[in-house]
C-alpha cells in the first residue's frame, strides 16, 4: 500500500513540476496557480505513504536508508511549499521539483522489498529528533538551490544579457529573503534536533556523546549557517558573496548526511 | 410569415484612419476630443444615419463604428460624409487616408485593435483602456445598442484574453520601461525603494513616468536647470534638488537614472565605490541613458552594483519586440475564435431563424408529449390519434403566433434584437445551434 501511495505522490510531484516548468516557460498564470496545488497533493499522499510504511515496519518510517531519504524528500517538498506560500513566487518551483521527482523516482526503484530490522531504541523523542534533523537538511538543501539561482541570476544581470526566462524569476531581493527564511528554518530545526538527540541519549545511557562525528558535524553546520546569517548583514558580503557562501556551506551538510552517516558514526546510520 | 431581422441589418460599419493610413498631421485634423466623440455619436443617431454609434479617438486613431439603420442603404458613405463634415473638411482632404469596413472586416478590425495588433507599439495595453473608456461613455450616453454592446464587450474580452494567453503584451518595449523592469528584477516591488534622476530631458521624463507608475517610494530629480527639475518634480510627485548637491544625493537611492548631456563621465568608479561604502553594500541599480555615457564603464565591476547603458537596454527592447512578434499567430487564432462567437450570436438573433428554431423545438416537445401519453387512452382509434396530432400541431402554431407578431411589431432594429434575445433566453434556444 505504501508503495502505491508513494507512486501516486510521484505522479503528483511530476505533474507539479510540469506546471512549474510551464509557468516558467510560458508564463501561464493558471499553471503557476495549479502547480502548488499539485505539490500539496504530492506532499499529502507522500505523508500517507510514510505513515503506511511505519505500520509496515512497526517503527518510525525512516529507520533505514530508504525511509530516511523518503522523509528527506517529503520535508524538502513541504519546506518549499511553505516558502512558496509565504513568498508567493512560483517560478523557483521549476528548479526545486526536479530534485524531488528524481529523488522520489530513484527511491521507488531501489525500495527494499522486506522491512528493516527494528531499531534497538525508539520513542517519540527519538522520532522527533530524527524528523528535526532531516527537516534541517531539507531546509539547507532548499537554501542551496535558492542560492544557486541567486548566483546565476545575479551573473545574468551583471552580464547584461537577460534571456526570456529571466523575467519570470523572483527578484534578487526576494531570493535573498527566501534563502534567509530557509536557513533560519534549517537552523531552528537542526538546533531542536540536536538538543532532542542529546536529551534522548542522556535518558538512554546517562551520558552525552559530544565527540561523536555526527554531533560534531552538526555543531559545525549550525556554526557555518549562523556565520552566513551574520555575514549576510555585512557591507562586503551582502548579495552574491553571501549566496556563494550559503551554497558552499551545503557541501558540509551533504558530507554529514552521506559519508558521516555511513562511515564515521556508530549510531547515526541514516539520518 | 415573420419579418426577419436581416443579417445585413446587424452589420457593423467602420470608417476611420490610424497611424498607418494617415500621418500625424492628418490625424490631428480628424481627431475627436472626448466630448466631441460623444457629440458626434449623438448626431449620427439623431440624424438617423445609424441606429448605434461609438467614436473611438486616440492619438493614433480616429474611428467611427456604427450599425446602419434599415433605411440607410449606404452607411459607409454616409458615415464618411459625416466624418468629413464634422471636421469641416472636404472629402478629397482625407479620402485616401480613410479605411472603410463593413460586417466581418469591421469586427475583425476592432478585435485586432483591442488585442494590440493594430497599435504602433505591438501589444501595448493602453488601447484596451481607451476602448473601454470610449465604450463606457457611449453606453452612458445611450448611443450604443445591442449590436455595438455585444461587439465592444467581445472586443474587450478578446483584448484581455490575448494578453493573458499570449506574450503579446509581455516584456518591456521601451528603453524606459526596460530599465524599470530590470530595477524590479533586483529589488522586486519598488514601493519601498528610492530613485535619483539625474537630468530632466525627455528620456528622463519617460523613466520618471514609468517609475511613478510602478509605485517607486521616493524620487528626487537633480538637474543643471533647477526650474526644469522643479517642473518635473511637481508633475510626478518627486523632490527637486540642485545640481551642486549631487555628491550628497548619491548614497541614498537604490536606483540611479542618469541622462545628462556631458562630454565626460559624470560618475566614475571611485565615486561609486565610495557610494557603496556609504550604502553599507546594499545593491544599487544604475541606468545610464546618456550619450556619451554618463557612467564610466569600469564602474560595472563594483561589487553589488548593476549598470545598464542605452545600448544594453536597446538590445533588450529589440529582443522583446521579436518575442512579441512571434506571438502574433497565437493572437490571430484567438481573434478568429472570437469572431466565430460573435457571428454565432448575430445569427442567433436573426428573427426568421429564431422562430424556426422555436417551432422545431416546440414540435419536438409536442411529439415527445404525445409519445409519453399515447399509452393512456388505449381505446383511441387511428383516426382519433391522427386528429389529436393535428390538434396539438395547430396549438403549437397558435402559440408561436404571439411571439412572431411581437417580433414583427417591434419598433426599430434595437427593439427587435432585444425581443429576439429575450425570446431565445426564455425558450432556451441554443445560440450556437446550426
Amino acid at each position: 500500500m505504501h508503495h502505491t501511495l508513494a507512486y501516486v505522490s510521484l505522479a503528483f510531484y511530476a505533474a507539479s513540476l510540469a506546471g512549474y516548468a510551464g509557468f516558467l516557460y510560458d508564463e501561464k498564470a493558471w499553471m503557476g496557480r495549479i502547480a502548488p496545488v499539485l505539490l500539496a497533493g504530492g506532499v499529502l499522499t507522500h505523508y500517507l505513504a510514510l505513515m503506511e510504511r511505519s505500520r509496515w515496519v512497526h517503527t518510525v518510517p525512516y529507520d533505514d536508508l530508504y525511509g530516511s531519504m523518503s522523509l528527506f524528500v517529503w520535508l524538502l517538498a513541504l519546506t518549499y511549499l511553505i516558502l512558496e506560500i509565504w513568498h508567493r513566487r512560483p517560478s523557483v518551483g521549476a528548479f526545486v521539483l526536479p530534485f524531488i521527482v528524481v529523488w522520489q523516482l530513484a527511491l521507488l526503484i531501489f525500495a527494499p522489498a522486506t522491512p528493516p530490522p527494528p531499531p534497538p531504541g525508539r520513542g517519540p523523542m527519538l522520532a522527533l529528533h530524527i524528523t528535526m534533523g532531516i527537516l534541517g537538511y531539507a531546509a539547507f538543501a532548499l537554501s542551496f538551490i535558492l542560492s544557486v539561482i541567486y548566483i546565476l541570476q545575479s551573473r545574468v544581470l551583471r552580464n547584461r544579457r537577460p534571456g526570456r526566462a529571466f523575467w519570470r524569476f523572483p527578484p534578487l531581493d526576494v531570493l535573498d529573503r527566501m534563502i534567509r527564511s530557509s536557513v533560519w528554518m534549517g537552523l531552528a530545526a537542526s538546533i531542536a534536533g540536536l538538543v532532542l538527540g542529546l536529551i534522548w541519549e542522556r535518558r538512554l545511557s546517562g551520558t552525552y556523546s559530544a565527540t561523536d562525528p555526527k554531533v560534531l558535524f552538526t555543531f559545525m553546520i549550525i556554526g557555518l549557517y549562523g556565520l552566513y546569517l551574520w555575514l549576510g548583514g555585512l557591507p562586503a558580503w551582502r548579495g552574491p558573496r553571501a549566496a556563494r557562501f550559503c551554497a558552499l556551506s551545503f557541501v558540509l551538510v551533504l558530507f554529514s548526511y552521506t559519508l558521516v552517516n555511513l562511515y564515521m558514526t556508530g549510531f547515526h546510520r541514516y539520518f | 410569415m415573420v419579418r426577419s431581422v436581416q443579417a445585413e441589418c446587424l452589420d457593423v460599419t467602420l470608417v476611420g484612419c490610424n497611424h498607418r493610413s494617415a500621418s500625424v498631421g492628418v490625424r490631428e485634423r480628424i481627431a475627436f476630443t472626448s466630448e466631441q466623440a460623444l457629440h458626434a455619436a449623438d448626431e449620427l443617431c439623431m440624424r438617423g444615419i445609424v441606429e448605434e454609434a461609438i467614436v473611438l479617438s486616440t492619438c493614433n486613431r480616429s474611428e467611427v463604428y456604427g450599425v446602419a439603420s434599415e433605411q440607410n442603404a449606404d452607411a459607409p458613405a454616409a458615415l464618411e460624409g459625416f466624418f468629413t463634415a464634422f471636421h469641416g473638411l472636404s472629402p478629397s482632404d482625407i479620402d485616401t487616408h480613410l479605411y472603410r469596413h463593413t460586417g466581418g472586416p469591421a469586427v475583425e478590425h476592432l478585435f485586432r485593435v483591442t488585442a494590440g495588433l493594430d497599435s504602433m507599439m505591438l501589444g501595448e495595453a493602453e488601447i484596451l483602456g481607451q476602448v473601454r473608456d470610449a465604450y463606457g461613455k457611449a453606453l452612458e450616453r445611450g448611443t450604443t445598442g445591442p449590436v455595438l454592446n455585444r461587439l465592444f464587450q467581445s472586443a474587450l474580452e478578446i483584448g484581455k484574453r490575448v494578453r493573458a494567453e499570449t506574450e503579446l503584451g509581455a516584456h518591456a518595449m521601451s528603453v524606459a520601461s526596460a530599465g524599470v523592469k530590470l530595477a524590479e528584477s533586483v529589488f522586486g516591488d519598488l514601493k519601498g525603494h528610492s530613485a535619483l534622476i539625474m537630468g530632466a530631458g525627455s528620456v528622463a521624463e519617460q523613466v520618471i513616468g514609468c517609475l511613478r507608475q510602478r509605485g517607486i517610494g521616493e524620487m528626487r530629480i537633480v538637474n543643471r536647470s533647477r526650474e526644469r527639475a522643479e517642473e518635473l518634480a511637481v508633475r510626478y510627485g518627486a523632490a527637486p534638488a540642485s545640481w551642486e548637491t549631487l555628491a550628497d544625493q548619491l548614497s541614498w537611492p537604490d536606483v540611479i537614472v542618469t541622462s545628462v548631456s556631458a562630454t565626460d563621465a559624470v560618475l566614475d568608479r571611485e565615486t561609486l565605490e565610495k557610494v557603496m561604502v556609504d550604502r553599507e553594500g546594499r545593491a544599487i541599480f544604475i541606468v545610464d541613458l546618456g550619450v556619451p555615457r554618463n557612467v564610466q564603464s569600469d564602474a560595472a565591476d563594483v561589487y553589488n552594483l548593476y549598470l545598464y547603458n542605452l545600448d544594453d537596454l536597446d538590445k533588450i527592447v529589440s529582443g522583446n519586440r521579436n518575442a512579441r512578434e512571434a506571438e502574433i499567430p497565437r493572437a490571430e487564432a484567438l481573434i478568429q475564435e472570437q469572431i466565430h462567437k460573435f457571428d454565432a450570436w448575430k445569427n442567433s438573433i436573426a428573427a426568421v431563424r429564431l422562430i424556426e428554431d422555436l417551432r422545431a423545438q416546440m414540435h419536438e416537445e409536442r411529439r415527445e408529449f404525445l409519445r409519453d401519453r399515447r399509452q393512456l387512452p388505449e381505446n383511441l382509434s387511428a383516426a382519433e390519434r391522427e386528429r389529436m396530432e393535428q390538434l396539438t400541431s395547430d396549438l403549437v402554431e397558435r402559440l408561436l403566433k404571439g411571439p412572431s407578431g411581437k417580433l414583427r411589431r417591434a419598433r426599430g432594429l434595437r427593439e427587435r434584437i432585444e425581443r429576439a434575445e429575450i425570446l431565445r433566453e426564455l425558450f432556451g434556444a441554443d445560440e450556437n445551434s446550426e
